[in-house]
């Protein structure tokens, strides 16, 4: 029987997840993690052909040509394939874009294109994800180098300037999917109307309205049209009075990458 | 009958886009406005007029990221 093993073929006689243990020398221990199609299993199920296992020591460190499947053994099987090949560009990396960045990098997203002219302050710090270690440093070169630490197996690019009207266009013309996350609303405007009116092929995923707390479920996706969604209440801006905090901005950062995902998996 | 965000609206015809914006109290710079989906140009926004049988999405920005 073939099985998918750690990323690699694996030929087997071996009948359950038991005696795949026991001929891989793991003898069901209790540091064994033992994932079966994305799904963490106990050692008594069968198993059939073209399973994907992953069979690892949790304190032990497989090879590292192995690290990129095996971070993704919780994904739903078929999807690593495709987000590996996907190029998502991330107009801003503050609370919404450092958030979208984390959790894309986690996902395993082949390509990454990170765009931001700022440096990291301590006033980020109650949403952003970045520490004190980071402050006074670019953001796009605080984050690349988290997202490293996380998958080290990520393309990275990163872009250090300020988006405008001029050079919009020119920035992410290679990019399959555009998170628009900047913090000004004009500059939000600005951004959607130069990639809507220049070029269709490429999906744009915008967001308004995230400040305050509570309400979760006033976050929503919408979409406007093909290629044009917007994420948030819509509504709710930051204003004197009402601040952004790290919940509801995650919040609507989550649907924007959720949203990344599904239009790549379902492209 | 011209629809603006999916609501019929009577007696706008022939208005302009910024004129029409600025009525009703939207900002003008916070705005992406299709017609048609049609991007309309910020800076064309007072040439365009609005016209019986158009279709008007009208997407408001708020700040915060």
């Amino acid at each position: 029987m073939k099985i998918v093993l750690n990323g690699e073929l694996y030929h087997t006689s071996c009948k359950t997840a038991k005696e795949l243990s026991k001929e891989l020398k793991f003898n069901e221990n209790e540091n064994d993690v033992f994932i079966l199609n994305g799904y963490q299993e106990s050692y008594d199920i069968c198993l059939k052909e073209g399973d994907e296992v992953f069979l690892i020591n949790k304190n032990t460190l497989p090879p590292k040509e192995q690290w990129e499947k095996i971070i993704c053994a919780r994904h739903t099987p078929g999807i690593y394939e495709k987000v590996k090949k996907a190029r998502v560009a991330i107009a801003g990396l503050g609370g919404l874009g450092s958030n979208i960045a984390m959790m894309l990098a986690r996902t395993g997203i082949g390509h990454l294109h990170l765009v931001d002219f700022d440096t990291v302050d301590l006033t980020n710090l109650n949403r952003q994800q970045y520490s004190v270690c980071h402050i006074g440093r670019f953001k796009t070169e605080a984050l690349k180098e988290q997202l490293l630490d996380i998958c080290p197996f990520l393309d990275i690019h990163i872009d250090t300037v300020y988006v405008t009207k001029d050079n919009a266009f020119h920035l992410f013309k290679d990019d399959d999917i555009v998170c628009e996350a900047f913090d000004n609303a004009e500059c939000k405007a600005m951004l959607t109307e130069e990639l809507l009116s220049k070029w269709r092929k490429t999906a744009l995923i915008a967001a308004s309205g995230m400040a305050g707390y509570g309400n979760s479920n006033g976050i929503k996706t919408r979409k406007i049209r093909d290629n044009f969604y917007i994420c948030g209440d819509e509504v709710t801006g930051a204003e004197q009075g009402i601040g952004l905090m790290a919940p509801r901005v995650a919040l609507c950062a989550a649907h924007q990458a959720n949203l990344v995902l599904d239009l790549i998996i379902k492209s | 009958m011209i629809k603006i965000n999916g609501e019929d609206v009577q007696g706008v015809e022939g208005i302009s886009v910024i004129d029409y914006l600025n009525s009703n109290g939207y900002n003008v710079n916070r705005v992406v406005v299709e017609k048609n989906l049609e991007v309309v140009p910020r800076d064309n926004m007072n040439n365009v007029l609005l016209e019986d049988g158009d279709s008007i999405e009208i997407i408001q920005f708020v700040g915060g990221g």
